[in-house]
């Protein structure tokens, strides 16, 4: 499948914003911003959702927290119990530790393969540049066009007037 | 920085202490003074006392030293109390008061630029650095017999009666002269230090320009230095010494922790607060935001401090050490126990859960509740500090309240006076558009 895109190439990141801004005010739906190092305020302005990781990670943090502490309880007050300094088998301070250990870890893992898998970036993953600049120091405003890409001139003049550097048309081929 | 549409730049803003707030301070001070006579009465005629060592205490003359008696020997138990609770409550005040300087002190090493919308008020809490050290001076001075145990007669001294082998191998550290210079050198460089920041701050106002600024980094960086050691040095002298057969090598960043994240509650506490009557025009969700993150973030860093110096006593369970969690867990008829877990919860589960989410550290009503919560957590956390050390189990709570209360309301008084004294806005701060937009 072919899809066309109108490429605004700017410059700076606040005219960058503002263009967003402008350019979102007119109706123009923006298929995805490309930019060298991630520019503070740009989910806002591009009405990006948060993101809904943060609740995974409670999750993922929890079960590390029962992981730990059925592993501790089990192991150390059931299946072998251990007298260790003098304390009872079950003896929950000393099981905090651990505790925190494997819930930072089981929040982590959890939350990078999580990411991962959302959003595609899997090994061999071909990433699709729209324009190599946007890895140095352009930002690329990608605007996604119809068959007939009969709203180029509009979008030219539209993200000329906006502070656009050049406006260049691109055609993707996805597999 | 989306919102850069709007390229308004801050302006200079004047806080009016009005009559209204004057009385309500008033007020707290008036409901201070009524709660501390009633727990005076209350002491005196033993009401609600069921130990019958009470009746004993009462018959003595108020602040006479029953000579010769001695490991009980001391004045009156309300007085005790009162001295004690001054010194309680001093401690947590003061505390908060230089942790506004600190605070300031590490955003300017930091070049850090969100944090000038709240500058002024961490310059503000620094008012009660000066009063702070005079009632702790003469507290001391007073009443040191009645907190300190290592600074009864002869207890360094063999072959007297009151001869301690351990205290008098503290000999070299724990004197009376060798104490004082060090408290007055923590105070004097504390409060050197808050009173050039503050005065290059003020100029900053008048002349603008960069200059002051550089000359504050240099100046916040070499506090930083000295508070690092004085406030770990303080910690000993002030607090742990009052248990002076114990020490523990957490207790200098036990103390720090705790002063520091009441500090930083009361900072944004009185951003909210004048947020809410019409000022600080340019203070929005994103600086309560990181105000929240750094609660959040250094209530699990006290817990972890107080974790870490908890487990190493329960694990290692020394008598000489253990003694210390033995009187707060369990020891005088369970007198602490309630007040030890309480502690836990208020400072460490209530602000950890309350301000886990993004949300509630945006929002003004559960960020006042939460930092309410740590003040009180860590008012009562002094007092367990300190409490069991010194009045065993004679201790209560309507003295150590009505004291607190008295503070607060000086406290607030001081506070509000010098945060009228200059612009609410710092307006010539070179980073002050950097904190006008900025998000998280």
């Amino acid at each position: 499948m072919t899809k066309r895109f109108a490429l605004g190439v700017f410059e700076d990141e606040d005219v960058l914003l503002h263009a967003i801004d402008n350019l979102r005010g007119a109706g123009v739906k923006i298929y995805d911003v490309f930019s060298p190092y991630p520019v503070h305020g740009i989910d806002d302005a591009l009405g990006i959702q948060r993101s809904r990781l943060p609740i995974a990670a409670f999750f993922y943090g929890m079960c590390g927290l029962a992981f730990a502490l059925w592993l501790q309880i089990y192991t150390l007050g059931f299946d072998w119990p251990m007298i260790i300094g003098g304390k009872p088998h079950i003896a929950l301070p000393a099981f905090i530790p651990v505790a925190f250990e494997l819930t930072v870890f089981f929040t982590c893992h959890g939350m990078v393969i999580t990411f991962y898998a959302i959003t595609g970036l899997y090994p061999r993953f071909k990433t699709s540049v729209m324009d190599v600049r946007s890895t140095d120091d352009k930002f690329v405003m990608a605007i996604e066009l119809d068959e007939t890409s009969s709203a180029l001139p509009k979008l030219t003049q539209l993200l000329r007037e906006n502070g656009a550097s050049e406006v260049n048309q691109k055609e993707m081929t996805k597999k | 920085m989306a919102t850069l549409t709007h390229q308004e730049s801050a302006t200079a803003e004047q806080l009016v202490v009005t009559d209204g707030a004057r009385k309500i301070f008033y007020t707290i001070i008036g409901a201070g003074i009524l709660i501390l006579v009633l727990g005076i009465l209350a002491s005196i005629m033993g009401w609600g006392a069921e130990h019958p060592a009470t009746a004993s205490h009462v018959g003595a003359a108020a602040g006479v030293e029953s000579a010769g008696a001695p490991h009980e020997a001391g004045s009156a138990i309300w007085v005790k109390r009162l001295l004690i609770s001054l010194w309680h409550s001093n401690l947590f005040f003061l505390g908060i008061s230089a942790v506004g300087t600190v605070f300031m002190a590490i955003n300017y090493v930091a070049y850090a630029g969100w944090s000038v919308m709240v500058k002024r008020i961490a310059e503000a809490f620094s008012a009660w650095i000066l009063p702070g050290a005079v009632i702790m001076l003469v507290v001391f001075l007073v009443g040191r017999h009645d907190i300190f145990h290592w600074t009864h007669d002869g207890i360094m001294t063999k072959g007297s009666a009151n001869y301690d082998p351990i205290v008098a191998g503290k000999k070299g550290f724990l004197t009376v002269p060798f104490y004082l210079i060090r408290m007055v050198s923590y105070l004097v460089i504390w409060w050197a230090f808050s009173w050039k920041l503050r005065k290059l701050s003020l100029q900053e106002d008048l002349n603008g320009g960069t200059q002051y600024f550089h000359t504050s980094v240099t100046t916040a960086a070499l506090f930083l230095v000295l508070y690092a050691v004085t406030s770990s040095m303080s910690a000993w002298d002030w607090v742990m010494s009052v248990d002076v057969h114990w020490f523990s090598t957490m207790f200098g960043w036990y103390v720090f922790a705790s002063w520091w994240v009441s500090g930083i509650a009361g900072i944004t506490l009185t951003a909210i607060f004048l947020k809410q009557n019409g000022y600080l025009r340019f203070l929005n969700a994103n600086h309560l935001h990181d105000l929240g993150k750094l609660i959040f973030g250094f209530s699990i860093f006290w817990t972890y401090v107080w974790f870490a110096q908890f487990m190493l006593i329960w694990y290692a369970n020394l008598p000489e050490e253990a003694v210390y969690f033995n009187q707060r867990l369990g020891g005088f008829n369970g007198q602490y126990t309630g007040i030890f877990f309480f502690n836990l919860v208020i400072n460490f589960v209530f602000p950890f859960l309350g301000l886990m989410t993004r949300d509630a550290k945006r929002q003004m009503i559960i960020l006042k509740i939460v930092c309410i919560a740590v003040l009180v957590g860590h008012w009562s956390d002094f007092y367990l500090m300190i409490m069991p050390g010194t009045m065993k189990g004679e201790s209560g709570f309507l003295i150590e309240i009505g004291v607190a209360a008295i503070f607060l309301g000086s406290f607030l008084l001081l506070l509000t006076r010098r945060l009228s004294e200059a612009s609410l806005v710092p307006v010539n701060h070179p980073f002050i558009d950097e904190s006008v937009h900025h998000t998280t």
